[in-house]
């Protein structure tokens, strides 16, 4: 399953402080051969923001890398690597969850932190989506260019109402109210999406320094210029958050399909695609 | 953290907030608020923050500075005081700072529902806040590309967009990226870079200057500023 995914994928990666913090909370990490990609856009006094976005992408990316090699192995076809990686995702979450929590409670410095979570995994031409918070997922398919995720954040909750309309949102001084995070109460539940993927497709993982800072048309043309030029989409993404203020950490993973990427289906259809 | 609109006309061109102890205001290129308008001195002004507070101080300007209509050459700013240089107008917003608060906390905060006092007052009427507006156009002059060979020799392109994509995908292509402080052109894919009066790019943006001539997939188009 693994294997299958060696070259598939093309990923930058870029975190940037922006123009007005001193210090950086976000934190990113991405593996094109395992198909992972993690962000996690923390919170919280002095540098614990920082503590609580770090250990959501280090506890992820270990317990996924090990769950996905192991998956590999046992995978006797792509539907129980898809539901193995799916159920790892979901676990190494909650583990995630539980060490920031109890950190928290064990240290009173790092009290109240706690981080915002989005991550992939690429599976059997597939993706599996997770998120907590208010960083997202987007895609750009040909020329349509859509949020994948639904923040969890008071703002959301307020245009899903229809109280707020999605133009005036822009101005809302409570932007950056998220309803659910990884690490503030002993349980946390990830929303958990599958979508298919195509050769061609571009994804988006980033943290609300970019998409505050950047509207969505401007967004959509950079990923667009990312066919050709996948790291200069990355800096250019950075760059243009901070020259319109760059108000708070800006980070990105910007993940580019190059063909498909299907699970080996056992030994038989193996044996059956050699003769083919 | 404080910090100053500039507008001009009535048109917000840009926010700026007083990172630096010491911003200096002018029209030349090393001012940390540079205003490319020749009514400004190359050194015209400067505000200096300490705690909350700020100062403005007019650097002996040609044609001086005022403030709510008075000419000023120290001057202590409260806020939502007006200051002006030439047809510009800066407006000094002071942001009162909680104790204890630190403006390097990270923006997002956990809002926990269950008790909800809060929600009747943050979901009223929305407070447009300027700050979280993001800066539109700034002060940098318009700028054009036009066509010199090809079969569209004469046409021009206006570079109104944060980005404009040139050349032929698959062959050539760069991008000119309209920022705060000029035009850059970046080379995006092909094998050969392009040249900007006869001379090679490297990966690096460069600064684009007014009538620079760019040669790009066989194609040569002169760049420059309107004004």
């Amino acid at each position: 399953m693994a294997n299958s995914l060696l070259g598939a994928l093309e990923i930058a990666i870029r975190t940037d402080p922006g123009q007005v913090r001193g210090q950086n909370e976000d934190s990113v990490f991405a593996d094109a051969d395992h198909g992972m990609a993690i962000l996690a856009d923390g919170m919280g006094g002095y540098n614990a923001g920082e503590v609580a976005s770090s250990m959501a992408t280090k506890i992820l990316a270990s317990g996924l890398e090990d769950a996905l090699q192991s998956a590999t192995a046992d995978a006797a076809d792509g539907q129980t690597g898809l539901l193995c990686a799916q159920r790892s995702l979901v676990e190494h979450i909650a583990e995630a969850n539980a060490a920031i929590y109890r950190a928290a409670e064990e240290q009173s410095r790092f009290g109240g932190m706690g981080t915002t979570l989005v991550a992939t995994v690429f599976c059997d031409n597939q993706l599996i989506v997770a998120h907590i918070g208010d960083s997202r997922l987007y895609r750009l398919r040909g020329e349509e260019f859509v949020a994948l995720t639904h923040d969890h954040s008071l703002l959301q909750e307020q245009i899903d109402s229809g109280e707020i309309s999605r133009e005036d949102a822009r101005y809302s001084v409570n932007r950056n109210l998220v309803t659910r995070a990884v690490g503030i109460d002993p349980q946390v539940e990830a929303e958990v999406h599958v979508h298919p993927v195509r050769p061609g497709d571009v994804y988006l993982l980033c943290s609300d320094g970019l998409y505050d800072m950047v509207d969505d048309a401007d967004m959509q043309h950079v990923l667009e210029m990312s066919a050709a030029n996948l790291e200069l989409a990355a800096t250019q993404l950075i760059q243009m958050a901070n020259d319109n203020g760059g108000d708070d950490n800006i980070s990105v993973v910007v993940v580019k399909v190059l063909h498909e990427f299907p699970a080996s289906r056992g030994r038989w259809s193996k044996l059956w695609s050699w003769f083919r | 953290m404080a910090k100053l609109i500039l507008s001009m006309d009535g048109l917000v061109l840009k926010e700026i907030p007083l990172l630096k102890e010491r911003m200096s205001i002018g029209r030349k290129a090393h001012n940390d608020i540079q205003i490319d308008n020749m009514a400004i001195s190359g050194e015209h002004a400067a505000v200096v923050t300490i705690l909350s507070d700020s100062f403005l101080e007019d650097l002996n300007s040609t044609n001086g500075t005022l403030v709510n209509g008075q000419s000023v050459k120290k001057h202590f700013l409260k806020d939502g005081d007006v200051i002006e240089l030439g047809k510009y107008k800066m407006k000094y917003l002071a942001v009162p700072v909680a104790p204890g608060e630190s403006s390097d906390y990270d923006k997002s905060m956990m809002f926990q529902s269950g008790p909800l006092p809060d929600v009747a007052r943050l979901g009223g009427p929305m407070a447009a806040a300027v700050e979280s507006v993001p800066a539109p156009a700034s002060v940098l002059p318009a700028a054009a590309i036009q066509l010199l060979t090809g079969s569209n020799a004469g046409r021009e392109l206006q570079l109104t967009k944060t980005l404009t994509t040139l050349g032929k995908p698959g062959v050539q292509v760069a991008v000119i990226a309209r920022r705060p402080h000029g035009y850059f052109l970046t080379h995006v894919e092909g094998n050969r870079f392009p040249l900007v009066n006869g001379r090679s790019l490297d990966a690096q943006a460069h600064c684009l200057q007014d009538h620079d001539v760019i040669e790009l997939a066989g194609v040569k188009m002169e760049f420059f500023l309107k004004s």
